[in-house]
């Protein structure tokens, strides 16, 4: 097959072609190092400050969509075909600032001014699609956003008052977009594309076939789609990851497909891109979806890499198998759909054969009866990796508990179902004594471990309460409220 | 010229930071911003994975070999002094050549082609250790006998058992405090560029660029008149760059002179963390002995810290967390002992309070203990036991407290947060014994202000005024996100009585003023606005002699209006005045002054006046705690907060919240934890929780105590406010306090150790629970 050796993008709207591209060439170092556009920082490189923060512009479903990234952890290589728009690029003639700009000095939003391009970046966005959010809207948009000066009083404010300087109607980035969708039309590689020296090679495969061709060559490629995960493992590990595949850019995988029986969701989709669908077949899953990493980390990571990298503390797989959900595995011979359960195998082994890669998850609809919930432990609310998370699905019929599907993440080495506690809900009434003792039995299917997020004790604990929740939260005679509310 | 009645930029008046424009437009340059020159090269520090062992070999070849690595530094590449210890107790090596003595303590430095090659190559040293045993905490260490790092305190005042002798209610206990990481936005960094002869310039982000030139300077053998350091800005300090930057810009450099190339170096977040210092864990023990209406009797409080492996500045970090062990109470008797313990971590250093914040929380542990044991509202303790006048204003120190003003900031804060009435909401809402808990809390700060140790209270400055009546402004502050700048040009602007954009205000730099105190314990603007000030008025009354003697008016006659100079009946424009003073030869260059006046601590006495004044301030906080798991919410704060006579509202006020919300995390969500092998486990944002925009308070008021004035001759009137209002998150930490107590009916005495995780919050309820 024929393939193109280059990777091309807009770049703060002029087009960049790049003859050599590693693998593992960071855009915040390009930008930096390379570029000298040093106001985009480095805070972190683990795509938890916020600092690096940038618009990246693609074509989603044929129209242009602008979110916010972390450049730290995003490789250039991904970027094929896409506008970086970086805080130098919000200015305009003669200098004039830009409404995010202009209400972040008006508000006072700036102290040390590190994180501060970072902020101004994720408000553009919020602004670009949202000109009058709410305070919980805010908070949302920022969680991927560290300040460490002024207790973000007065980021909130700016946040709120952007609009008052300009409409986004007016924004150039807004005026421009049929031009930058023509320009990143034409960029669009007509085949594959490899670039890079042999031992930082990167693969952009031309469509799903053609990445099966790839797979099957080379069955230890690291196959990278948001880079959320993978990206930490060069920056702070310094890990050979050669040669990367990358299939963020593949539409096949970027399907979701709502039916009466099921949500399927294809391996590329990423959080945000998924959210209106997870929404309206799982509300229960909408604020637990608000609660995976920040939103510059929920624009690129995908569930497919969320599920692929067997993770025993990644957000979605547990509620994703209490639901019943199966994964596609594919690879040159064909597919074949297992339930998500029996993926994770043991920590750090999954059942993928050489050249599987996932291709989607599918997530039966709650059938009538069934109730769930999915809960989230972490030291802190937003941006936190689990110390336990739970899916929870409970199906009640004439007062009685006729099926269970509960799994767990962060209590052992695989997200893991509780088998002895469902065995203990099933054939009971729906009452408090019956969640009571079921949750008395969490420690006969886990012996968690003690770290930095938690101890086994205090997940032993909350795993059990969190059955007392459901229960709580659920049970038509609980007035008072079990959990705290978001707003 | 301008028609102006008053001029921008005011004293008093709020007015935007004076980089704000640059920091939304990505042009403010930080350290790793500035363009290299050609042939930078790039240092990595290469660390040791082990927590306390013998240094029996290390094999650097693979580090040499390693693609584009130019040079290697050791121990034995030092041509000074192999020590950067900030107090010069020589117990902190640049490397260490015997002994680890923390997880990931840097061994030596690469230097290569770029960042990236030298932190590959950093990676491949074969170092052979003999593992020696190790303590991580001050409670292990003191039990594996290890030393203190530094002198402790000991202060006293009155009958210690003779108080608790004729006290009817006695309580002893301990409370656990954690560290907490500065976790500034940007990191360590320094870039030095080499020069003749042995000179050297180093750029970079740090508080104290006096002490990066000497530590420069001393690690080099060379003079302090050879190092030039500055910096622009920071992107945070909070301490952590008071010392912790001395191995960058000393390893910087030493490669920069040997080699005669820039060299930069930059630690990753996880490098940064975990081997560079922290705000000091505490064990505290205290006894307690008060009445039944409340009141303190007497109080034996018992400070130990992990100051980690050497000294630094521990010494006066636990200093200082004796001198806030009393807030804003009085202790008719009292003895406070401190414990600087040497533990196997990285050395712990200054972080805002400075210790300070450890001392207040211990305090208001033990209001908290009178509170529940006597079935009070905590309110009502604290208030029992304000520093008051007729014998009840002397310190644990030996100073008198002459600027009270908790009383009315207190009084007034429970009328504005409406305490009374949210009080008793809380309590009927936790007698409906639901899941949903709730806390409500108000406590006080009273913070000391000077560094305590005497000499550091000095300042200087640097004023140029060039023909065309621009100024260019120069003190030995450092601008980390706090506005100094900002508020110090402010004062200089209402001395000439020019606009402030008149100002350039330029980098911090030891060229231009040597000998500074580093930018800390809140001192900033009181130090560095007073010399400039000085400098200001060295050059008004120079241009006045002028002016009196070429158009033969008196002094008095000459005065200084917006923009403008009057002279007798003539106004002229401050430009062309100013051209006026140079044509006949007004030297129109100042360098100014300063030193705290009154202050003097005597401190093996344990006496003195070593605060030249206290800043104050009250929090009310309002939380909701979830009993199944912990989690809790901030449902509103009120502040009310002391800064004198502002300089510049706005920014105090942003400086208040700030620093509530870093407090705030220290005592809730930022844990540093250790695993048993001795390494930190939380250093990166991935693991270490500072808050959120979503950790704020739900309802979050500020206001300044706008009637206070310093009752001291401070730069206009005004009051420190860099560290004080960071112990009001102390108020969060007490109300979630309440809300657990409700599960056991308020009986009970919660004693949580900070931080105040969900973890610790549940385990706490558990406890309660089961009887206590």
């Amino acid at each position: 097959m024929a393939y193109q050796g280059e990777i091309r993008f807009l770049l703060n709207g002029k087009t960049v072609v790049l003859a050599e591209t590693r693998a593992t060439q960071t855009l915040l170092d390009y930008l930096r190092i390379d570029r000298s556009l040093t106001g985009t920082k480095e805070g972190c490189a683990e795509g938890d400050c916020g600092a690096c923060t940038v618009l990246v512009g693609r074509l989603h479903e044929g129209a242009l969509r602008y979110e916010a990234v972390n450049a730290c952890i995003r490789f250039l290589a991904s970027l094929n075909g896409c506008h970086i728009v970086t805080v130098e690029h919000l200015a305009g003639p003669r200098g004039r600032l830009h409404p995010v700009q202009q209400a972040m000095v008006a508000q006072h939003g700036t102290q040390c001014g590190f994180c501060t391009p970072g902020f101004v970046m994720s408000l553009y966005a919020l602004w670009m699609g949202n000109p009058t959010p709410t305070v919980t809207e805010i908070e949302t948009a920022l969680q991927g956003n560290l300040c460490r000066c002024t207790g973000y009083e007065p980021i909130i404010k700016a946040a709120h008052a952007v609009n008052s300087y300009g409409s986004p109607a007016n924004d150039h980035l807004n005026r421009e977009r049929a031009n930058v969708t023509a320009q990143l039309r034409a960029l669009q590689p007509e085949g594959r594309i490899e670039t890079g020296p042999a031992d930082d090679r990167a693969i952009l495969p031309a469509d799903l076939d053609d990445l099966a061709v790839v797979l099957a060559e080379y069955p230890k490629a690291t196959i990278v789609a948001g880079s959320t995960d993978v990206g930490l493992w060069v920056t702070k590990f310094l890990r050979p990851i050669s040669p990367v595949v990358f299939v963020g850019h593949l539409e096949e995988l970027k399907r979701i497909e709502m039916t009466d029986d099921a949500l399927t969701i294809g391996a590329g989709v990423t959080y945000s891109e998924s959210e209106t669908a997870i929404r309206a077949g799982f509300p229960h899953l909408g604020e637990y979806w608000d609660r995976i990493a920040g939103w510059q980390v929920r624009n690129m990571g995908t569930i497919g890499g969320n599920i692929a990298n067997g993770s025993p503390i990644g957000d979605t797989p547990p509620v994703l198998i209490s639901l019943g959900a199966e994964v596609t595995l594919q690879k040159a011979g064909g597919k074949r759909v297992l339930p998500l359960e029996k993926f994770f195998i043991d920590y750090g082994k999954q059942d993928r054969e050489p050249g599987d890669f996932v291709a989607a998850i599918r997530i039966p609809r709650p059938a009538p009866g069934q109730i769930d919930a999915a809960y989230k432990i972490s030291k802190r609310r937003d941006e936190d990796i689990s110390s336990v998370a739970a899916g929870i699905s409970v199906t009640v019929t004439d007062g009685a508990i006729t099926d269970a599907r509960i799994a767990f993440g962060g209590m052992a080495a695989t997200p893991k179902r509780a088998a002895t506690v469902e065995a203990a809900l099933i054939g009971q009434p729906w009452d408090k004594a019956t969640f009571d003792a079921a949750a008395a039995r969490i420690g006969m299917d886990f012996k968690p471990l003690t770290d930095w997020r938690a101890s086994a004790d205090y997940r032993l604990l909350v795993a059990g309460n969190l059955l007392k929740r459901f229960f709580l939260e659920h049970d038509a005679n609980s007035a008072a409220p079990a959990r705290l509310a978001i707003a | 010229m301008k028609d102006h009645t008053t001029i921008n930029g005011a004293v008093h008046h709020d007015l935007q930071h004076d980089s704000a424009i640059k920091q939304v437009s990505g042009t403010a340059d930080y350290t790793d911003d500035i363009a290299e020159p050609r042939g930078t090269l790039h240092a990595y520090l290469g660390v040791g994975n082990v927590t306390h062992a013998r240094i029996l070999s290390m094999d650097l070849a693979r580090v040499r070999n390693a693609p584009g690595v130019v040079d290697v530094l050791t121990a034995a590449d030092i041509p000074g002094v192999n020590d950067i210890s900030p107090t010069h107790r020589h117990d902190e090596p640049v490397f260490p050549t015997e002994k680890v003595e923390y997880h990931g303590q840097p061994l030596f430095a690469v230097i290569a082609e770029t960042r990236d090659a030298a932190r590959r190559a950093a990676e491949l040293a074969d170092v052979k250790y003999e593992v020696l045993p190790h303590a991580l905490d001050p409670i292990a260490a003191v039990a594996a006998g290890l030393p203190m790092v530094t002198e402790p305190l000991l202060l006293q005042r009155g009958d210690v058992s003779g108080g608790q002798a004729d006290a009817t209610h006695r309580v002893k206990g301990r409370m656990v405090v954690g560290g907490q990481d500065h976790m500034y936005l940007e990191g360590q960094v320094s870039f030095a560029i080499p020069g003749e002869d042995d000179e050297v310039v180093v750029h970079c982000s740090t508080q104290h660029p006096s002490e990066a030139q000497h530590m420069v300077a001393q690690v080099l053998g060379v003079p302090s008149n050879a190092v030039t350091v500055n910096v622009r800005r920071m992107g945070g300090g909070f301490g952590g760059k008071e010392s912790q930057m001395n191995i960058f810009a000393v390893v910087a450099a030493l490669a920069a002179k040997r080699l005669n190339r820039p060299v930069k170096i930059r630690p990753d977040r996880d490098q940064d963390m975990s081997a560079t210092g922290k705000r000091h864990d505490f064990v505290i023990d205290y006894d307690l002995a008060f009445d039944d209406s409340g009141r303190i009797q007497a109080v034996e409080g018992h400070f130990a810290a992990r100051c980690g492996y050497s000294s630094d500045l521990s010494g006066p970090v636990t200093d200082r967390a004796l001198f806030h062990a009393d807030n804003a109470y009085y202790y008719p008797h009292v003895r406070l002992t401190s414990n600087p313990q040497k533990t196997n971590t990285v050395s712990n250093t200054a972080f805002r309070g400075f210790g300070g914040p450890q001392g207040v929380v211990a305090a208001e542990r033990m209001i908290e203990e009178i509170a529940y044991a006597l079935g009070r509202d905590t309110l009502e303790v604290r208030r029992t036991n304000f520093y008051g006048d007729d014998g009840r204003d002397m310190t644990p120190y030996h100073q008198q407290v002459q600027d009270n003003i908790i009383g009315r900031i207190v009084d007034q804060l429970e009328v504005s947060s409406d305490y009374q009435a949210r009080r008793r909401a809380v309590l009927d809402h936790n007698a409906q014994g639901g899941i949903i808990r709730r806390g409500i809390a108000l406590t006080p700060v009273k913070f000391g202000i000077s560094f305590t140790k005497t000499n550091y209270n000095q300042a200087g400055s640097l004023i140029h005024i060039y023909t065309d009546g621009s100024i260019q402004l120069n003190h030995g502050g450092t601008e980390m996100g706090q506005g100094l700048n900002t508020k110090v040009a402010q004062v200089v602007a209402d001395a000439f009585q020019v606009d402030f954009d008149r100002i350039k205000i330029t980098k911090t730099t030891t060229e231009k003023v040597p000998n500074t105190s580093a930018t800390a314990a809140s001192s900033g603007s009181d130090l560095n606005g007073m010399a400039a000030l000085n400098a200001a008025e060295q050059l008004k009354d120079r241009l006045t002699a002028f002016a009196a003697d070429k158009w033969q008016v008196t002094p008095e006659q000459v005065a200084f209006l917006p923009n403008a100079v009057r002279v007798g009946d003539e106004v002229m424009p401050f430009a062309s005045f100013i051209n006026h003073a140079y044509e006949a030869r007004v030297h129109l260059s100042a360098a100014g002054f300063y030193k705290t006046p009154d202050i003097h601590w005597d401190r093996a006495a344990g006496k003195g006046r070593p605060f030249y004044y206290y800043a104050y301030g009250a929090a009310c906080s309002e939380v909701s705690v979830d009993t199944l798991t912990g989690e809790y919410r901030v449902e509103r704060t009120d502040i009310l907060h002391d800064v004198g006579r502002s300089l510049n509202p706005i920014i105090d006020k942003g400086q208040v919240e700030g620093a509530f919300i870093q407090g705030m995390g220290w005592l809730t969500t930022e844990e540093l934890w250790w695993d048993d092998k001795g390494r930190l486990r939380t250093h990166a944002p991935s693991t270490y929780k500072i808050p959120l925009a979503s950790d704020r308070p739900r309802i979050f008021n500020t206001e300044l105590a706008d009637w206070s004035e310093n009752r001291e001759m401070t730069i206009k009137r005004s009051k420190a406010v860099g560290e004080p209002p960071f112990m009001l998150g102390i108020s969060v930490f007490e109300a979630i306090s309440m809300a657990v107590a409700s599960t056991a009916d308020y009986r009970i005495c919660p004693r949580l150790d900070a931080p105040a995780t969900p973890e610790r919050v549940l385990m706490a309820i558990q406890r309660l629970q089961s009887g206590g």
